[in-house]
């Protein structure tokens, strides 16, 4: 193989590698504009990939355990909801609740599945003409349909995002949630659909890793992609764009690891470099005018309750 | 005689919050197309009687009828159908959004963002009533000036014709007052009803037609600008009776202990909140800042207390200048700081004893090199809630279990106890009962007798006209005079509280 | 949503009855909770939970595991309490455990000209330092830039458990140890010495026991323990009384960073002999320290006593791994359930809760701007 050849596949390789990474930054990205910070990605994650295999198995139809895990997920995503904006539990202890729970849940489930080939699994589906595209076309247009649905999910979260009512509304909960409160827009439904849709995010993303990625149940087989989640909302600050840049840099990041091994650059420093990016992230963006173009939801991880006189 | 339309008319209103009648049978008529000023002090009950309107509150009695319909208002979204549209003294925008976000925020539709609508708009508001604004602006980016205009269009876009607007010059420049006062009466000109709150005197004159006086939840009168003036207005607004009399022993005058010297200083939103104060207070003197809330008394109070920093000026103690010097030294050199919200001032889970060594905690003998003397801090607890009256079961009760009369007299008794030199007060008897409040009031004159210089700012007329052997009234960041106790007058005051100039005596 | 309103009341005063017994309740309804779960995952759960208690508290050798599990739990869980009391939220205490473990090590293995009788004491010192330092990062970012404590703090547990990985793997792994990913054993004088045939290195149990206790008194008989609780209850109080916030943050974040570390120094030199993979030190006691605060309420000297519990639970999900086939992961549900229903118990420490069926809705827009609660 020559070093272009080296290169493309390593950037083919890094499109799958970043999809569950897109799905569970998407999540968070719209839970966070919410105002509520998902520390139990992780566990998340888990809990769809577990469930994503474990209906596989049962029934041997990819979508029925892609909506499974959507739904478990969800159910997570509802319960972090319930626990930080109905009851006002610290939100990111919760988080790392959730993450132990999914964590246990999904070991005790998956112990059975550990050494079994999936029954089936998503195939590629080169997209006709565009994947004839010299160099562009394998790279990007030759995969499975997850990774399809992931990259039209940007533009269409950036749209709902910017030019729609929702996206007003869940920007401004975020942001300022006693003026949206008083501007009319139900504070509590909204960042409830944002935490549980953050939650269905979180589990497509873990189910991709055991029916396509892997693909085997492998214990704890998210192995941080969760926590890079967590940074990877940072990096993209809090937009849909940027994490699609972002989530394809830490995909990418994970692919070198095993490709540079070979030219004696060590795995686990390279696999430092997103939480380091999103430090120095954090350290750039410290000041007073950057923080209010570009930082955090400014009412991130406070409960919200109205004044009662 | 044909009775001109009315928009709004209220009739008896009745509002009642724990401990306070906030509206007492207020009547008030608003025509179509006037601008109507509501006048009156703070607490007078002018924000409530318009919340009430804008369905906020509910009114305990009376009825409300709308462009001659009698109306029930039950919530804000009420009010914007009925096409009244208010603009808060704190104005409800997002930051971080844009002018067009905010004006569009909370719409039940379109699902689309509709750009090309409400910049047609805008352009629309702006060519009718002056209402430049910049649609892909950031709030954070704008004056307070513009960001108000944002939440009149806000108003406008809902369909409002007619428009509350609470305190609406409170953050504003001169320039922009003039601009606003010029939008106001253009709409006004333009069939809009608009209806302003406030407690100065020139911007009844400047834009208003009639003006509706409060006192104390009750209307004093309505009035046709045009047939009042100033002096009358002034009077009516402050005139009231004094409750009791305080013994006010006379006091020699020792050497001056606090030099304030054209002092600048910026409130929260980076404003100038402070500009250019300069006065002087003597031992055994008690200075009071008279004036209506957001005058930048509180900013002043705090950058002496060394809380805030002064961006211009100097602050001398005792001779020795000691401008933006942090808080402890300040403590240490004699100045104490009796804070307006109770909270600043108090750890409301910690226990009363804890509570009064807030400030000594790391002092002989309270605490002996890194450790601190339990029994001490006991001892020292127990002579204070002897000495100043603290109603408590125990000093170990946290403070928060304590009523809001005991947790000041805890205060001051940590404030006075240690000898100050300067005392500085902000609103000390605001909320509390008669008793409280002239307990209080015994201590700062007691504080006096001692030779204590006291710097004493509060709303309460009453009590700055009891206690001050001065009297200094700040408004809009300035001092507008400083008159000897027994020259000033409600009236006089009255006119510098609403603006009016005064030489400094 | 809207048929059912649940309103809050704030309390004023939590009786002392209560506190007391809501973290009880709120365990016990968490067993419950799991005990329905290990049903319905095909569990016996009456097994599981007797298996458990055996394990941990039912032999000598179960008592003798509980207490060295304990050992970084109330190292951590101390210096968390601090932390947590100053509101500070430092959650990356695995973190600063990692690079205390990467600290003692390297005193141990790479620093020559140590006389043996010191060489305990450097380690201990050269990990405690190297936690405080890895705590103050946060601390700093927080204190001067305003950037969240939270997410930097755990963002640098990453970092640091692949700084371990890059170690055992790379640079410092062992000449002997053919293909695992270890260093070299530590010379003997950088072992801790044990209690007789069990694995308790009471050095450091003594040190943690201490650090709970002085912790105590630190925060309660101190003046820079009397800043720490009126910075955590009340920050405006805090500048108020002219308290310097950065000396504060600082000194919470740096204390639980160092007693981390110290509990990182611990495992390597205590347990192991060397420095392993991440997991293989710490099976996530930074995290589950998290949990053994929260439920002493903060108070250095409850974590004594919750720290040797939640251990017990640690030791007793070993035990149930090997009789009951159940991953090791087992442990987690555990820690994450009684984490959630013990937060949630607060709840009704600190709210009135009433639940109403409204007829009609109360208005749907703030009578003044809400109040945003930092918890």
């Amino acid at each position: 193989m020559t070093i272009w050849d080296q290169i493309l596949s390593a950037l083919r390789a890094a499109v799958p590698a970043a999809a569950p990474l897109l799905y569970g930054t998407l999540g968070e990205v719209t839970a966070e504009r919410s105002g509520v910070v998902n520390l139990g990605m992780e566990g998340m994650m888990l809990m769809g990939a577990v469930v994503a295999f474990a209906v596989t198995q049962a029934t041997g139809n990819v979508w029925l355990a892609l909506l499974a895990a959507a739904l478990i997920g969800a159910l997570m995503g509802l319960i972090h909801a319930f626990a930080t904006i109905s009851l006002r539990v610290n939100q990111v202890v919760a988080g790392l609740a959730l993450t132990m729970i999914g964590t246990g849940i999904s070991g005790i489930m998956g112990k059975r599945f550990i050494g079994m080939p999936p029954r089936v699994q998503l195939k590629p589906v080169p997209i006709p003409i565009l994947s004839d595209i010299p160099v562009i076309g394998p790279i990007l247009f030759n995969h499975d349909v997850l990774v399809y649905i992931a990259l039209l999910m940007v533009p269409l979260m950036w749209f709902l995002f910017y030019k729609t009512r929702w996206g007003v509304s869940l920007r401004s909960v975020g942001e300022d949630p006693a003026t949206a409160d008083a501007m009319g827009v139900n504070v509590f439904r909204v960042r409830y659909l944002a935490v549980t849709f953050g939650g269905l995010m979180a589990g497509i993303g873990g189910a991709y890793l055991p029916i396509v990625y892997t693909p085997a149940w492998i214990e704890g087989m998210t192995a941080g992609a969760g926590w890079i989640v967590i940074a990877l909302t940072i990096f993209s600050m809090w937009d849909p764009a940027r994490a699609l840049l972002g989530a394809y840099l830490f995909g990418g990041v994970r692919i070198l690891q095993y490709r540079l091994q070979k030219l004696g650059v060590s795995p686990p420093l390279l696999n430092t470099l997103p939480f380091v990016f999103t430090i120095l992230v954090l350290l750039i963006s410290a000041g007073e005018t950057m923080r209010k173009r570009l930082g955090a939801p400014a009412a991130l991880m406070k409960p919200y309750a109205r004044e009662e006189r | 005689m044909a009775e001109p339309s009315l928009a709004v008319e209220m009739r008896g209103i009745v509002k009642r919050f724990p401990g306070v009648l906030a509206n007492d049978h207020v009547n008030l008529a608003v025509r179509t197309g006037e601008v109507h000023a509501l006048l009156g002090e703070n607490g007078a009950g002018k924000t409530t009687l318009m919340n009430i309107l804008y369905g906020i509150y509910h009114p305990d009695e009376g009825e409300i009828f709308v462009k001659g319909k009698h109306v029930r208002i039950h919530s804000p979204s009420d009010a914007i159908r009925l096409g009244i549209g208010m603009v808060h003294q704190q104005f409800r925008l997002v930051p971080s959004h844009t002018v067009a976000e905010n004006v569009v925020l909370g719409l039940p539709r379109p699902f689309f963002f509709p750009e090309r609508a409400a910049r047609q708009k805008l352009r629309e508001f702006a060519q009718k009533y002056g209402l430049e604004v910049d649609p892909d602006a950031r709030i954070w980016q704008l004056s307070a000036g513009e960001q108000q205009r944002v939440e009149i269009v806000k108003a406008l876009y809902r369909g409002a014709d007619i428009l509350i607007l609470d305190e609406p010059t409170s953050m504003l420049t001169p320039q922009e007052i003039r601009e606003l006062m010029a939008t106001v009466r253009r709409m006004a000109a333009e069939g809009k009803t608009v209806i302003f709150i406030t407690h100065k005197l020139d911007e009844v004159f400047a834009a208003s037609d009639r003006v509706t006086v409060l006192r104390q939840g009750k209307v004093v009168a309505t009035l046709e600008t045009s047939q009042t003036d100033k002096r009358e207005l002034a009077r009516l607004m402050v005139g009231r009776d004094v409750l009791f009399r305080l013994e006010k022993k006379p006091v020699t005058l020792g050497p001056t202990v606090l030099e304030v010297k054209n002092l600048h200083v910026r409130g929260d939103r980076g404003q100038m909140a402070v500009k250019g104060v300069s006065f002087h207070i003597a031992a055994g003197e008690i200075l009071g800042i008279a004036g209506v809330a957001g005058n930048g008394q509180r900013e002043l109070a705090e950058a002496l207390a060394g809380l805030r920093p002064a961006v211009k000026g100097h602050v001398f103690l005792k001779g020795k200048d000691v401008t933006n010097q942090p808080p402890r030294v300040l403590a240490r050199s004699g100045v104490c700081y009796v804070p307006a919200e109770r909270p600043v001032g108090t750890v409301p889970n910690l226990s009363v004893a804890e509570n009064l060594v807030l400030k000594a905690y790391d002092q002989s003998p309270f605490c002996n090199g890194i450790f601190l003397d339990p029994e001490a801090i006991a001892n020292h607890a127990d002579r204070l809630i002897a000495e100043y009256g603290v109603a408590t079961p125990s000093r170990e009760t946290p403070l928060k279990l304590l009523s809001g009369g005991n947790i000041q007299r805890a205060i001051l008794a940590r404030e006075t106890s240690c000898a100050p030199s300067l005392l500085i007060a902000v609103h000390p008897t605001s909320g509390l009962d008669v008793g409280a409040t002239e307990y209080i009031r015994q201590t700062l004159l007691a504080q006096r007798e001692q030779g204590t210089a006291v710097l004493l700012v509060s709303e309460d007329l009453e009590e700055i006209l009891q206690l001050s052997d001065r009297i200094a009234v700040m408004y809009g960041g300035e001092i507008m005079g400083i008159l000897p106790a027994e020259q000033a007058d409600l009236e006089t005051i009255g006119l510098m509280m609403a603006g009016i100039h005064r030489e400094v005596a | 949503m809207n048929w059912v309103s649940i309103r809050l009341e704030k309390r004023l005063d939590t009786p002392r009855w209560l506190n007391a017994v809501t973290p009880v309740l709120s365990v016990l309804a968490a067993l419950v909770f799991i005990a329905v779960l290990f049903y319905i995952l095909g569990v016996n759960p009456l097994v599981a939970y007797r298996r458990i208690f055996m394990g941990a508290f039912g032999s000598l050798y179960g008592l003798s595991e509980t207490l060295t599990k304990a050992i970084p739990l109330i190292l951590c869980g101390a210096g968390l309490a601090i932390s947590f009391r100053a509101r500070v939220y430092n959650i990356g205490a695995e973190g600063q455990l990692l690079v205390g473990a990467i600290a003692a090590t390297w005193v141990a293995l790479f620093v020559p000209g140590i006389p043996d009788p010191l060489r305990l004491p450097a380690m201990f010192v050269a990990g405690a330092l190297a936690g405080a330092l890895w705590a103050l990062i946060p601390g700093l970012l927080k204190a001067k830039l305003r950037q969240d404590e939270v997410l930097t703090s755990l963002m640098l547990v990453y970092i640091a458990s692949e700084l371990v990985n890059h170690l055992v793997y790379g640079p410092w792994k062992g000449a002997q140890e053919w293909g695992f990913p270890y260093t070299d054993k530590f010379p003997p004088s950088a072992i801790i010495p044990h209690l007789g045939t069990t694995r308790i290195h009471y050095p450091t149990l003594i040190i943690a026991v201490l650090a709970a206790i002085l912790a105590y008194y630190f925060i309660q008989r101190t003046r820079w323990g009397f800043e720490i609780r009126v910075t955590g209850e009340n920050p405006e109080a805090a500048r108020y009384a002219g308290m310097n916030y950065l000396r504060t943050v600082l000194l919470v974040i740096g204390i639980s960073g160092a007693l981390a570390g110290i509990a990182g120094v611990g495992e390597v030199a205590g347990i192991h002999g060397r420095l392993r993979y991440p997991q293989g030190i710490s099976p996530g006691y930074g995290f589950t320290a998290i949990i053994v605060a929260w439920l002493a309420r903060l108070n250095p000297l409850a974590v004594l006593l919750t720290g040797f519990l939640i251990s017990g639970l640690l030791v007793g999900g070993d035990a149930i791994q090997l009789a009951l086939n159940l991953p090791a992961a087992t442990v987690h549900l555990f820690n994450g359930v009684i984490l959630l229903f013990v937060l949630s118990g607060d709840l009704f420490t600190r709210y009135r809760v009433r639940i109403e069926f409204p007829a009609r809705m109360a208005p749907a827009v703030a009578v003044r701007p809400g109040v945003e609660v930092k918890e």
